[in-house]
């Protein structure tokens, strides 16, 4: 695991769903409801996921190892027996922190072009 | 919710299985929560647009994943890639290609708008159904009509096309100014006919076709407007048809108006004109026959010597004989298709048995079967594409060859393009084939409950493919016994063909012809000038022992058929046809036709000698059995003529044809004007010099004799009568080129099998050798195998073939569909066959080492 090249180049640049996918599985392990959820209260209910595609997203993001199955679960109070918990891998972090990083070069061009806002 | 867990179906199983449940509970939980009709609407929309494109892109990520696993499977091997490709690509394109030209030369309507009303009219005397109409009936049948919207003619009409100081010989058409917009076409440049262009007396007007365009006026546009010198007259070119537009068929270059003269209305036996009519949108064609057969009923009355009409679909112009051979060509094409579908399946069966190990050990990874069972169908439908592109390709190169089989009278354009209907049908069993044959493999192993496969040294469960494999290996071997024998005795009816007698000695005969334009040489001292001084000059001609010249060559004009009227004989015109030429002197020495009685015409049967006659043995036996015929007289041409000689009869129709019993007249005893068509033109020249060296002094003489008289059709008799079976011969060859890939596919397919068995049998055979077997024990035990498999496809591919044989019987001369010799060369070479597959195999399972072979089993 730790001999693993993580490259994330040929990732770039991310579809929008798997960016916000990755962060919402960042900090902590969620299950497909709560990531839909999670989604919703960052961007405002500017974007509502559909089963579909978050579904079909979480199935490359496995394949891609960008996300991986949790085997542990967590607190019984918590869990739902029938879900699935899915957690950010290190190459999975890796991309995010380069999408992010390719994201605010491209801010930083609009800035100095004058069309962008500044930060408050 | 039933119908949201069906949604979900449109989601491939593996899917499904992961996170249908997931998504179903979510949408269970969001129902709860809607309240109200639209509300509820609006989710069962979102439902829908969620699910339908995504599950679009589900399936496209696994085909993609396929393809890779695929691409890499098939290259590690490659030697079974690039079989089975090659197998499909043969079936696919085979087919493709031989049912396009079927389908332009029988099926497909005529490139003309609403073909089905074209309709084309003839006389019809007893034994002949169809007999050019007279320009008398021509204006008759069209005046008295009523279930057509008009009538119109067309005529041949080659002519001497002068430009830029080179005469040439063009074959071209006269039609009447109506008959274009019966057909309904429209010019690529200027425009049609008028309707007072075909009358007497008018200014020549010409329509060219494309290619004449291309090639003689250098696609110029402002050909249009132009005048041309054709036969010495001016013509105005008025348009040029498009590139596709063929009539009557692919040969004629030009068109021009038919201007009938006042007197080509007065001899109802002048016959040479072709009517095309457009049944009205209210009629039908035997509604159209009834009206026709009151015409001719009325006219009768007028006329009693007036037989009937009849009337044939336009597209009905296909003689029988090549309708035949066009369907035998789609047969054999559908039996390659066959014996390559099946080759394929044996070979798909081979590589899912060697593939048995992976299956079980991916299964037992936990693939799931859809998933197995998708992966491998990617893998055959790679192969499918990828054979049925390389058959298109294949097609692509062989069907303007094919197109050549296609009778030549039809018009239709040159080439037959790729019929897509064809090439997505034979695709299509491709593809089934490929799919199915991969698939079957993925399907036994996965539902194979205690995982067989992963036994080491698991060799049981081949009894099934292998018994499936033995029946594709016998059904490859009947299909290649059909194609055998029915080539073998296409080549039989050839070679007969080949062995008929034309009448004639064609060796060391030049022939070619010289069309007189019949406006300077009508009158008949005129011709005989010209013909006089030209033989007098090519006799004179080192090398050269005889020339003459005729109306018409045999075999190059068949038709030419006079009513004779004998005395002592009923006068029923059907009974007494005669096939009639005009000749100049040595004639018959110099086509080699021998005369049995008195003598070939001379210098004593001038113009206003008594009216001379030379008729054929066959004339002489029907009017004069037994007797001496010098000297009889009968009517022909209006004329009494007298019998001076008799010649041996010469198969004027061609080699497979009965001819009319022939008369020669003598060129000069001919009415000045009359009969222009039968004014001799063939040249003939026997000589022991070869043509290449002779033609040039003769061309030299006949324009010294006159310059304007251009020479065309430059053949020497052998070629001629060689043409006589060239069809036949593409035919065979293409045929005996389907019957070769069949036997071929069947060898390999009997190698394979072979093979197969010999691999799972090594251990067995070891122990035998072991225990005393001789080696040539073995050899008989591996060649019996194919051999026995081989005869009972042999028997069952006989039966097959025999009734084939009876469906092609009027392909075959006269040649016998049972006929023992082609039967037997087919059991030899399926024979042959059979043990050149076995070879290998056999020879392996010879020389195997027992001590290894069980070594490696322990």
């Amino acid at each position: 695991m730790t001999n693993e090249i993580l490259d994330p180049a040929p990732f770039l640049p991310l579809p929008l769903a798997t960016f916000h996918i990755l962060l919402a599985v960042a900090e902590e392990s969620r299950h497909g409801y709560a990531i839909i959820q999670d989604v919703e209260v960052r961007t405002g209910g500017a974007l509502r996921l559909s089963a579909g595609t978050l579904y079909r997203s979480i199935q490359r993001m496995l394949e891609d190892g960008l996300i991986e199955e949790m085997r542990e679960r967590p607190a019984p109070e918590l869990d739902d027996e029938r879900r699935r918990y899915y957690r950010i891998t290190r190459l999975g972090s890796a991309v995010t922190r380069a999408e992010a990083r390719r994201l605010t070069e491209l801010v930083g061009f609009a800035r100095a072009a004058g069309l962008a806002p500044e930060t408050t | 919710m039933n119908l949201y867990a069906a949604l979900l179906c449109l989601f491939p199983k593996s899917f499904r299985i992961e996170y249908g449940e997931e998504m179903e509970r979510m949408f269970i939980e969001r129902l709860r929560a809607t309240r109200g009709a639209i509300a509820l609407a609006r989710l069962w929309f979102e439902a829908l647009a969620d699910v339908i494109p995504n599950a679009v892109l589900v399936h496209w990520d696994i085909l993609r994943q396929d393809m890779r696993f695929t691409l890499r499977a098939l290259g590690r091997a490659p030697g079974f890639t690039f079989t089975a490709i090659v197998v499909a690509a043969l079936g696919v394109g085979a087919t493709t290609a031989a049912f396009s030209v079927t389908d332009r030369a029988l099926i497909r309507p005529l490139p003309f708008n609403d073909p089905d009303r074209l309709v084309k009219i003839f006389q019809s005397e007893p034994g002949y159904s169809r007999f050019e109409p007279s320009p008398a009936h021509y204006r008759d049948w069209r005046r008295m009509q009523s279930s057509f919207e008009d009538v119109g003619a067309h005529a041949n009409a080659s002519m001497n096309l002068v430009s830029e100081g080179e005469a040439l010989r063009v074959l071209g058409t006269a039609v009447t100014a109506n008959l274009f917009p019966i057909l309904d076409v429209r010019p690529l440049h200027g425009r049609l006919f008028g309707p007072d262009e075909d009358i007497e007396g008018a200014a020549g007007t010409v329509l060219l076709s494309y290619g004449l365009w291309q090639n003689n006026f250098g696609g110029r546009e402002d050909v249009v407007g132009r005048t041309i010198r054709l036969d010495e007259e001016s013509y105005t070119v008025v348009g040029v048809m498009p590139a596709n537009f063929t009539f009557p068929d692919r040969t004629s270059r030009f068109w021009v108006p038919i201007r009938f003269k006042s007197t080509d209305f007065e001899d109802r036996s002048n016959q040479y004109l072709h009517l095309v009519a457009r049944l009205k949108r209210e009629s039908s064609l035997p509604a159209a026959r009834a009206d026709m057969g009151v015409v001719s009923a009325r006219l009768g009355a007028e006329h009693p010597k007036e037989n009937g009409i009849t009337l044939v679909e336009l597209k009905d112009q296909v003689p029988a004989q090549a309708r035949l051979m066009l369907t035998a060509l789609f047969g054999a094409s559908l039996c390659v298709l066959l014996i390559a579908c099946t080759n394929l399946a044996s070979l798909l069966i081979a590589r899912s048995l060697q593939r048995r190990r992976e299956l079980a050990v991916r299964t037992a990874l936990g693939a799931g079967r859809e998933r197995l069972v998708r992966q491998l169908m990617t893998e055959s439908a790679t192969l499918a594409v990828g054979g049925g592109a390389l058959g298109i390709a294949l097609a692509a190169m062989v069907t303007p060859l094919l197109s050549q089989l296609a009778p030549a009278n039809l018009p239709i354009a040159n080439m037959a393009p790729i019929d897509l209907r064809v090439l997505g049908f034979a695709s299509l069993i491709t593809a089934i084939t490929g799919i199915g044959f991969g698939v079957l493999p993925a399907l036994r192993v996965s539902g194979d409950g205690n995982l067989e496969g992963l036994r080491e040294g698991a060799r049981g469960g081949v009894g099934g493919p292998k018994r499936l494999r033995s029946a594709l290996v016998l059904a490859q071997v009947a299909i290649s016994v059909i194609l055998l024998v029915s080539s073998g005795l296409l080549i039989r009816a050839l070679w007969k063909v080949q062995q008929v007698d034309p009448g004639i000695k064609a060796a060391d005969v030049l022939t070619l012809r010289t069309s007189l334009p019949m406006n300077r040489y009508g009158i008949v001292t005129a011709r005989a000038q010209f013909y006089d001084r030209v033989l007098a000059e090519i006799r004179a001609l080192p090398g050269v022992s005889s020339a003459a010249y005729a109306s018409f060559l045999p075999l190059v004009m068949r038709g030419g058929i006079w009513d004779v009227k004998v005395q002592g004989f009923p006068q029923d015109p059907s009974e007494n046809k005669v096939s009639m030429r005009f000749i100049t002197p040595e004639y018959f020495a110099t086509l080699g036709v021998p005369l049995t009685r008195g003598r070939d015409f001379d210098a004593q049967d001038a113009r206003f000698a008594p009216a001379a006659a030379v008729v054929s043995e066959s004339f002489a036996r029907k009017y004069w059995p037994g007797q001496d015929p010098i000297g009889r007289i009968f009517d022909v041409t209006f004329q009494d003529r007298i019998v001076v000689g008799v010649a041996k009869d010469v198969r004027v129709r061609g080699l497979e044809r009965q001819s009319e019993p022939q008369v020669y007249l003598p060129y000069q005893q001919v009415a000045d004007r009359a009969v222009p068509f039968y004014a001799p033109k063939d040249l003939a020249i026997r000589s022991t010099v070869d043509s290449a060296a002779l033609l040039p002094s003769v061309r030299e003489i006949i324009r010294r004799a006159d310059p304007l008289v251009p020479i065309s059709d430059v053949r020497t008799m052998t070629a001629i009568v060689e043409a006589e079976t060239s069809s036949r011969s593409t035919q065979l060859r293409i045929l005996g080129a389907f019957a070769l890939i069949a036997i071929l596919l069947a060898g390999i397919g009997i190698h394979g099998l072979l093979a197969f068995t010999v691999s799972n049998r090594l251990q067995e055979i070891g122990v035998r050798i072991a225990l005393g077997a001789a080696r040539a024990d073995i050899l008989r035990l591996v060649l019996g195998d194919g051999l026995r498999l081989a005869a009972l496809g042999m028997l069952l591919g006989v039966i097959a073939a025999y009734f084939a044989s009876v469906g092609m019987e009027a392909l075959l001369a006269g040649i016998s569909p049972a006929d023992a010799p082609t039967f037997g060369a087919t059991a030899a070479l399926v024979g042959l066959m059979t043990i050149f597959g076995s070879l290998i195999p056999a020879l392996r399972a010879v020389r195997v080492n027992p001590i290894s072979v069980m070594r490696a089993d322990s």
